[in-house]
């Protein structure tokens, strides 16, 4: 019988192997160090351009530009919000000439660009004067702040008629079984067994159109208000400063982070009971 | 030289003559509009809305390629081993999301051009430049549509398996031959419906350039609105136009569809 006699002598612990530098890693520094001279000459250019007469005299512009584009986008969201209903409804009736009429809400005002929408409720209703002046709806559309008010609701309404729509459709069918066997008549079954599924499904789609509102409340500038990014070409437009479109860039990167981070925590509060 | 080349010229002047959609022979504005204020030719204002149309579609065919590219190395940087290079990756698509699109066109269009200038001053030559509005535009737009596109193209790389691309090693393949032969094409698959929908969405962000003045479409009805103070009639126009080419691209994207589709029809 042979066995082994000689154990193997230990040996000391191979050498630490020195990682090569990889192309990624090379990549990556070259590239931060790219954002990290922009924020330096950002920064750079802030403090070397600051100029305390023109803070004081455009700060006030920027936040009362702070202010215009949040009530927009605010009271736009929430009349969207009610446009919506109707529409999403009439999308999932069975009347074929209702569902027509709100597909073809939907396509139109989802296929063309807010812009166009803008300019032809600003320029094309303000072109029919006369006929609203004797209908006594001048006013309305001679202020660009409703104008822009009225486009970004319009718009908002389709994208969230859509959003409700897939939210109550993916609330599975058992669900209004399960209603109708309790007997529970079909509003009650809607506001508290539908409405509440559809709306956690409908959390995360309704917070990018927030974020996707307060963005495209910057086109309001080109019809005169004077939002944040109207106050930005204003400000620019006097002083030929740059710094005015960085103040802008730091103001709507602000918000729209802000709102991320605090839908997400919204969000995983709303759905703790859905974790496990 | 130049013989055989003129003679292509007028052919191709010819070619797009007969199949111009608006101020052929047979386009929209010359059979419908010929006497109307979209008549073509120096009557109306058709054949410079037909030149805005084809100004829209070739900047946003301009873009794509360049956003796409751009979203794809983005894509791979963001979901890469090294921390330094997700970072960075994470710093670009996180700015170019959080700022309006419009915002990002200015800070392009009027920071290039204090760029260049500042960089010539310091050269010792010193004059006004503008930069083309174009190519501001296409920059501005695939920077946007590429962040977008990074995202779309990171969550179809994560539904391909690591499996795939240990098959790939095991068939002795590079790198380079796993990505393009054997991640690709499932890539492509997962992340079409997503594409399509940056592709509608970069169509109507190329209505913003009109604002730094490239004619397209809707600057062009915009400047016929004012002139014959026909606002509501050009204005309508334009979401017709801009609603026409959604409905192309949707058709064109069911086609891609069905050919990016068609290994796993059922046979």
């Amino acid at each position: 019988m042979s066995y082994v006699q000689e154990l193997i002598p230990p040996r000391p612990a191979p050498a630490v192997a020195i990682k090569p530098v990889s192309a990624s890693r090379i990549t990556g520094v070259v590239l931060l160090t790219l954002w990290a001279l922009l924020g330096v000459a950002l920064v750079y250019m802030i403090v070397s351009g600051w100029d305390v007469e023109k803070f004081t005299r455009y700060g006030p512009r920027y936040l009362s530009g702070l202010w215009v584009t949040l009530s927009l986008v605010g009271v736009s969201l929430a009349l969207g919000a009610l446009l919506s209903l109707p529409i999403a409804f009439a999308r999932m009736s069975s009347n074929r000439f209702l569902n027509a009429l709100a597909y073809g809400y939907v396509y139109v005002f989802r296929g063309t660009p807010l812009l166009a929408q803008l300019y032809l409720i600003y320029y094309g209703f303000g072109s029919f004067r006369p006929q609203l002046e004797a209908v006594g709806l001048w006013w309305f559309f001679r202020e660009a702040w409703y104008c822009g008010m009225l486009s970004m609701m319009l718009n908002t309404a389709a994208y969230q008629a859509e959003i409700l729509r897939g939210a109550i459709l993916s609330v599975p069918k058992g669900q209004f079984e399960g209603a109708q066997s309790l007997g529970l008549p079909a509003s009650v079954t809607f506001r508290k067994i539908v409405l509440p599924q559809a709306l956690i499904v409908a959390l995360r789609p309704y917070g990018n159109e927030i974020i996707l509102m307060i963005k495209g409340s910057a086109i309001v500038a080109v019809v005169t208000v004077l939002d944040l990014m109207g106050q930005t070409r204003y400000v620019f437009s006097r002083t030929f400063d740059y710094q005015a479109y960085l103040w802008a860039a730091i103001f709507y990167l602000s918000i729209v982070e802000l709102l991320r981070h605090a839908w997400a925590a919204i969000e995983a509060r709303l759905t703790r009971h859905l974790k496990r | 030289m130049s013989g055989p080349f003129s003679a292509l010229g007028s052919f191709w002047a010819w070619i797009s003559y007969v199949f111009d959609p608006f101020c052929g022979p047979v386009g929209v504005f010359s059979l419908f509009g010929s006497s109307t204020v979209v008549a073509c030719g120096d009557a109306g204002w058709g054949d410079e809305i037909a030149f805005g149309v084809k100004v829209t579609i070739s900047l946003a065919l301009a873009t794509l390629p360049l956003g796409l590219a751009i979203g794809f190395f983005m894509a791979l940087a963001l979901q890469a081993e090294d921390k330094v290079l997700r970072l960075a990756a994470g710093i670009y698509t996180t700015i170019f999301r959080g700022l309006p699109e419009l915002l990002t066109l200015f800070i392009v269009y009027y920071g290039a051009q204090i760029l260049i200038q500042s960089a010539f001053a310091a050269l010792g030559y010193d004059e006004r430049i503008e930069i083309n509005a174009f190519f501001a535009g296409m920059v501005a737009l695939s920077v946007v549509f590429s962040s977008y596109c990074s995202e779309v193209l990171l969550s179809a790389f994560k539904a391909i398996p690591y499996g795939q691309y240990e098959a790939g090693d095991a068939l002795g393949l590079r790198r380079a031959h796993t990505m393009g032969l054997v991640i690709l094409p499932q890539l492509v698959r997962i992340a079409l419906p997503g594409l399509g929908n940056l592709w509608m969405n970069l169509l109507k962000d190329t209505a913003l350039v009109s604002i730094i003045g490239l004619s397209d479409i809707l600057r062009q009805t915009g400047v016929a609105a004012k002139v014959s103070k026909e606002a509501f009639f050009f204005y309508v126009l334009a979401c017709i136009l801009f609603l026409l080419l959604a409905i192309i691209s949707s058709y064109g994207l069911r086609h891609i569809e069905k050919w990016a589709y068609r290994s796993e029809k059922r046979r």
